[in-house]
């Protein structure tokens, strides 16, 4: 391999619930790219299938041409058309007839596009143009947005700008989403679902905290290993100013303006944020003790380990991370099966989500942790033959891709 | 100025009527030709692009010698055209044209083959996603995008045209009022030794080569700003 340019068989098969926001998670030069290109009709794999909610893109005698795929494509470089005002360059897609059911004003306001309406594309910022490549791809009115790096080409301080606008589009709008990234710390804010890709191949696929937990895969084992799943506001406690979440086998309390009870809200746990205690801690400032169990050990370098850790008493409940040392480990006699006490130092809160959580039936991040095992990896969810699903199965003999 | 005779005036309108008729053709020609140029991946693109290539590297009389054979009475378009009743092209206005946009195809199919090739596959993508038809996405996105390609194309057949000399002689006959132009003009003062109206003439169509050099000099330095 040499350069930028990876040259391997694509060989994906995948298939994700066609609501909320489903990632795909890769290296650079993984093959991402080309399953976007893929969904927008943009590449021709001979061999490949795409379906999205029960209608055939391409098999073996269709291919529909791009600019008959209800789609919305973002991609790295926003790509705007020079020659055309912002304004027209959002209305370049836009159906004629006025009533629309993504309307005009509402994505200005959703991405804050109003003053920069009457310029020129030349005068824009990196993340400006980004924004008003989303808006473009928005009017168009697609039923299906496929977000390929949109954040790739952006410095950080422009990509701080950005996210938020990321963000707030899968709460606003009722539409599916696929992203493309290599960023984790994009994904876990905002992704459901998760694919993940190696040299074109899918490694595995399934809901986002199913896989983050995973003791098989890469992220329940790397540095930077955290949980992020949707918790629902139960309540706050005004006199502390305390939001009380509830978690499967958990009572999160967490210092944060309060939330109407019913919401959900998408938090973060990172894996150094939590410690575990043999016995329960009889006075102690960590205000989230609960009682786990030891699902799994990963060793993390010669010192470390992170565990797998099953909330609720017989370890019923979510599963989240937790890294400790390995001296710890052996001086409290750890192993898998034991019942200890998570103490969760640092809860953080992602961007208010309204989304009902039911949404996504498959892939609730609460889900039962037995479930786990009816989700088969490396192989087609049994939702891949229900009506509402994007399924896509790519195979080329060799194919050159550049992402 | 007033030695000149009305027949210069005649001439000179006749000469802008065939540069303007033939720019038109040539951009209506020339502009699908080098989209398929650009963008085709057929084998046959380097074939066509070095069929339209020639009259470049031919003498002007050559490539009318053909035109001739062609198009003349004898020739089989002519053959033809009597069976229609037609008339053959040959020492006609209509003929020059042909053979004017044939010599000029090469300078006008390139400049716009290149902005086609330079702009890539990307807006053309883009405007896809966008539920843009191929057609649509060339009428309101690629031919923008290629104006300064497209003028400097008009530009180049135009003033190509205004200088064209070997066709008029071979295929247009020199004949007053309908086929003689301004160059033939200067061929034929010159051929008389009326050296003040051929310097007069010289000068003027001098003069309108150098605004033509400025214009493109203009036209790409305004398109570089626009891109950047």
């Amino acid at each position: 391999m040499s350069g930028s340019i990876a040259s391997f068989p694509l060989d994906t098969r995948f298939s994700v619930p066609a609501k909320g926001v489903a990632a795909i998670f890769g290296p650079p030069g993984c093959g991402k790219t080309a399953v976007a290109r893929c969904i927008a009709g943009l590449e021709r794999l001979p061999a490949g299938f795409c379906a999205i909610d029960g209608e055939v893109w391409q098999d073996k005698t269709t291919f529909r041409p791009p600019h008959l795929r209800p789609i919305g494509y973002v991609s790295q470089e926003a790509s705007l058309f020079p020659h055309l005002s912002v304004r027209r360059n959002l209305l370049y897609g836009a159906p004629k007839p006025k009533p629309t059911p993504i309307a005009f004003d509402e994505v200005l306001e959703l991405l804050d596009l109003a003053p920069l309406l009457d310029r020129s594309p030349s005068h824009l910022s990196g993340g400006e143009r980004q924004r008003v490549a989303m808006g473009r791809a928005l009017l168009s009115q697609p039923r299906l947005l496929v977000m390929d790096e949109p954040l790739g080409a952006l410095d950080s301080c422009a990509k701080r700008e950005i996210l938020p606008f990321v963000e707030r589009l899968p709460e606003k709008l009722a539409l599916p989403m696929i992203y493309i990234g290599h960023d984790m710390a994009e994904i876990e804010r905002f992704a459901d679902h998760l694919v993940m890709m190696e040299r074109g191949m899918v490694t595995a696929a399934g809901p986002l905290h199913v896989l983050q937990t995973d003791p098989a895969l890469p992220l329940a084992a790397s540095r930077e290993a955290a949980i992020s799943l949707d918790a629902v506001v139960s309540g706050y406690d005004w006199r502390y100013g305390l939001l009380i979440l509830r978690l499967k086998g958990a009572r999160l309390l967490v210092p944060a303006p309060p939330l109407a009870p019913g919401v959900h809200q998408r938090l973060r746990i990172a894996a150094c944020d939590v410690s575990v205690a043999r016995e329960a801690p009889r006075a102690g400032s960590i205000l989230n003790v609960f009682p786990a169990r030891i699902r799994a050990c990963l060793p993390l370098g010669a010192a470390e380990i992170t565990l797998v850790l099953a909330l609720g008493t017989g370890g019923s409940g979510t599963e989240i991370l937790a890294r400790i040392t390995r001296f710890s480990f052996d001086s409290l006699g750890l192993k898998d099966g034991v019942d200890v006490f998570a103490q969760l130092k640092h809860v953080s809160l992602l961007s208010a989500s309204e989304r009902p959580l039911q949404t996504i039936p498959a892939s609730t991040p609460t889900a039962d942790p037995g479930d786990r095992q009816a989700t088969p990896r490396r192989e087609t969810r049994s939702s891949a033959r229900e009506a509402s699903g994007i399924f896509l199965s790519l195979h080329s003999c060799r194919a050159t891709h550049v992402t | 100025m007033d030695g000149f005779s009305p027949e210069i005036w005649q001439s000179l309108g006749l000469t802008i009527e065939l540069a303007s008729v033939t720019t038109v053709i040539l951009l209506i020609v020339g502009t699908p030709l080098a989209w398929w140029l650009a963008r085709s991946k057929s084998l046959w693109t380097e074939a066509v692009a070095t069929m339209i290539a020639l009259p470049l590297v031919l003498p002007p009389t050559v490539l009318s010698f053909y035109l001739l054979a062609l198009l003349g009475p004898n020739g089989p378009v002519g053959l033809l055209a009597s069976l229609w009743g037609g008339r053959t092209l040959a020492f006609t206005f209509a003929g020059l044209v042909v053979g004017s946009v044939l010599s000029a195809l090469p300078l006008v199919v390139q400049p716009i083959r290149n902005t086609f090739a330079a702009m890539g596959d990307r807006p053309l993508e883009i405007a896809a996603t966008l539920r843009a038809s191929p057609l649509y996405a060339f009428f309101t996105v690629a031919l923008p995008l290629a104006r300064p390609g497209l003028l400097t194309a008009a530009v180049l057949g135009f003033a190509h045209t205004i200088g064209t000399f070997g066709v008029v002689l071979m295929i247009g006959g020199n004949i007053p009022g309908r086929t003689k132009v301004l160059s033939a003009f200067l061929f034929d003062f010159v051929q008389e030794s009326r050296w003040r109206e051929a310097s007069w003439l010289a000068g003027a169509m001098l003069m309108f080569a150098v605004a033509v050099v400025l214009a493109l000099t203009l036209i790409d330095k305004y398109s570089r700003r626009r891109s950047t």
